[in-house]
């Protein structure tokens, strides 16, 4: 599904801070990826990159989604092609309901993709369904997106998003950060229940805590804007029970 | 150089004034007071000398004062085939001026009603608040209102009376107009324990560079309430400067909405007078400029008494090399204690060459207070872009969202039904042209 290969890419205002530096990552339909690594390894900016932000500048090296080049396409196009990404931080949009701003989104969506549009009765439906299995408030959910809501129910928001959006590939950056138990619990049911064989995720994290609930097929290690290191769920407790002083030099 | 300029303003108005007396129609009250207002306006002309002048510091009145103006234009308007240019519905008591005058041919359906008595200014004796709140001597242009105005309307409601329609003001020039100066003057006493939802409009059919002075006064006796919609929407080469004066009595509540977009230099003069105690003012704003235009808004409210509360919340969208200017202004009087008031002006700013003066300004002299106030001015954020665009929205749509996004807030605010859908489609015509303006938003 995602094949990165060889990637290198800097700061875009400022050439001279190179983020990441030979990247070659394969995720196949289906599958989980963890990445985990030390502060400023890239993780976040990986995460960033596939998605298309612009701040940052590809030097070198390829990405393919489905066997089509992403690199030349708007983040917009990338979305519609099944890619998703969940955000360390999610934004606060003053004036925009998140019932309005997700109709557009998969509207957006169909009419790219040229299929039909979802109608308004349909989509509400689905929308309040999806709003009640989350656990978001609904009285949260009639106000603008994000605006005045703590850091687990913008998390808790992203979830909703990735459920009703329904991409091929979620990329998760940092989702379970600032997360209480209960929380992160029900962040955890919700990527599990969108777990399936045609559906990948790719999870950035700084805590093993996170894959307690979700079980990851592969666990990577980004340093120094590379994969240092690979391997299955026991390689997150590994690192959990001796950091990662081995992969520094 | 500023002298002649001086000097140009005030003979241009001066043969209009002399043509205008000679078909006043008013008794010798009404014209002791427009001669005092054209004493005044003769001993200050316009406000264009900008330096020092604190009211007048961030607008730039030339182009007005380099228009020709006239006081004369055919009424051409075939009032059934406009209806969808204006905020109008059927469910509402519509009142019509046209070229700055009451026009009661198309008003009647609505004078002539139980809960709220309209009146020609020439047919009626002038209540005694009637240019005390706006004084002949309050501003040039109050002055120049008050020695032109024609045929405006006082606006009485009863005591006890919740007024079950709303009261629009349409304010039209029609379409043959052509640099018409027009001088609307409305006058609105609210009784006691009563309730009313106004609206004024101001639209221009034609293309000229028409210029509308209006002058609204309102007395809010005890225990009323109103709430206050003004819609500014004429066209691009227009000049709106337009006077609005409030005077609460106790316990009695006042929500004013503005959008202002549209004229070429429009000036929203708003100031309220708590002079009780108990009452409460709200003061929302939506500007919208782009081109070359100025918008002006000089919001200010006066806490008189005590227990009184008020707030200011204006939001701009500026694009293209427009300029706006913010003077919000609360002032709390030393016998107003436990006022409690807020300011806010925010600004979205779309182009580099586009330019907001935001003032926000408290003046206290009491000691038991709770005032706050702060403004901003920024651009869209880019990361806001980059999150809408992950979800699939391109670019363009994007800036739109989060442009009609800003909007919102107060647009919102706008409560009758009729009048929100019309507003709403109007903003989402001028979106695009406000993208294609814009410059400091969509680069990373």
């Amino acid at each position: 599904m995602l094949k990165v290969k060889n990637l290198h890419a800097c700061v875009a205002e400022n050439k001279s801070i190179k983020i990441l530096n030979g990247l070659d990552l394969y995720i196949r339909k289906g599958e989980v990826h963890v990445i985990m690594g030390p502060n400023g390894g890239g993780k976040s900016t990986l995460a960033n990159i596939l998605m298309g932000r612009p701040s940052y500048e590809i030097t070198n090296g390829e990405v393919e989604f489905n066997g089509k080049s992403i690199l030349d396409l708007a983040p917009d196009a990338r979305s519609h092609l099944g890619m998703f990404l969940a955000f360390q931080y999610p934004v606060e949009v003053p004036g925009v309901r998140p019932w309005q701003f997700l109709k557009a989104s998969l509207d957006a969506k169909a009419e790219a993709n040229r299929e039909k549009k979802i109608s308004v009765r349909e989509f509400t439906k689905i929308f309040n369904q999806k709003v009640e299995e989350v656990g978001i408030n609904s009285n949260l959910i009639k106000r603008s997106l994000n605006e005045g809501f703590s850091g687990g129910e913008k998390k808790r928001n992203e979830i909703l998003q990735l459920q009703i959006i329904n991409p091929l590939l979620a990329i998760m950056d940092e989702t379970d950060s600032g997360l209480d138990i209960d929380a992160l619990r029900i962040i955890s049911d919700g990527i599990n229940s969108m777990r399936s064989n045609q559906r990948s995720f790719l999870i950035v994290t700084h805590y093993q805590r996170l894959l307690n609930y979700v079980k990851p097929d592969f666990v990577h290690i980004l340093v120094g804007g590379m994969i240092v290191d690979s391997g299955g769920p026991d390689l997150a407790l590994k690192i959990e029970n001796s950091g990662y002083k081995d992969y520094i030099k | 150089m500023p002298d002649i300029f001086f000097s140009h303003s005030i003979d241009q108005f001066n043969i209009l004034f002399n043509n205008a007396k000679k078909k006043s129609f008013f008794d010798s009250k009404v014209n002791e007071i427009k001669n005092i207002a054209w004493d005044y306006f003769l001993s200050t002309g316009l406000p264009l000398h900008r330096r020092g002048n604190e009211e007048w510091k961030y607008t730039n009145l030339n182009p007005l004062s380099e228009t020709k103006f006239t006081i004369d234009a055919d009424i051409d308007i075939d009032f059934s085939s406009i209806t969808k240019l204006i905020p109008f519905s059927d469910n509402w008591h519509n009142i019509v001026f046209i070229n700055g005058n009451y026009f009661s041919k198309l008003s009647e359906n609505s004078t002539k009603t139980n809960d709220i008595n309209i009146v020609p200014l020439s047919s009626s004796k002038l209540p005694d608040e009637f240019a005390t709140l706006a004084n002949p001597d309050l501003s040039p242009f109050t002055a120049l209102n008050t020695a032109f105005f024609s045929e405006g309307i006082i606006i009485e409601i009863p005591d006890n009376n919740k007024v079950s329609k709303d009261l629009n003001i349409v304010f039209l020039t029609s379409q043959s107009s052509e640099n018409l100066a027009t001088f609307p003057r409305v006058f609105l006493k609210c009784g006691e324990n009563s309730n009313l939802n106004f609206i004024e409009s101001y639209i221009n059919l034609s293309s000229g560079n028409n210029l509308t002075l209006p002058v609204v006064e309102i007395v809010q006796s005890k225990n009323s309430k109103i709430n206050h919609y003004r819609i500014q929407l004429e066209n691009k080469k227009s000049f709106n400067i337009g006077t609005t004066r409030i005077e609460q009595k106790e316990n009695s509540n006042f929500n004013s909405t503005t959008f202002s977009t549209a004229a070429l230099i429009g000036r929203n003069d708003l100031h309220v007078l708590l002079q009780e105690p108990h009452s409460t003012c709200g003061l929302y704003g939506l500007y919208i400029t782009s081109g070359d235009q100025q918008q002006d808004n000089e919001i200010s409210t006066t806490h008189v008494k005590h227990d009184c509360t008020s707030k200011q919340f204006y939001k701009g969208i500026l694009s293209g090399r427009s300029k706006a200017v913010f003077s919000g202004k609360i002032l709390v009087e030393k016998d107003a204690q436990k006022t409690d008031a807020d300011q806010k002006d925010l600004n979205l700013l779309l182009s580099r060459d586009c330019e907001v003066d935001t003032k926000p300004s408290l003046e206290i002299y009491a000691d038991d207070v709770i005032c706050a106030h702060g403004a901003t001015a920024g651009n869209v954020d880019m990361n806001t872009l980059f999150y809408l665009q992950t979800r699939g929205l391109d670019l363009e749509t994007a800036k739109e969202i989060l442009i009609r996004g800003f909007a919102d807030e107060i647009l919102d605010r706008f409560s009758p039904k009729d009048l929100h859908c019309f507003l709403s489609d109007y903003i989402d015509d001028i979106i695009p042209e406000l993208r294609d303006q814009s410059d400091t938003i969509g680069t990373f």
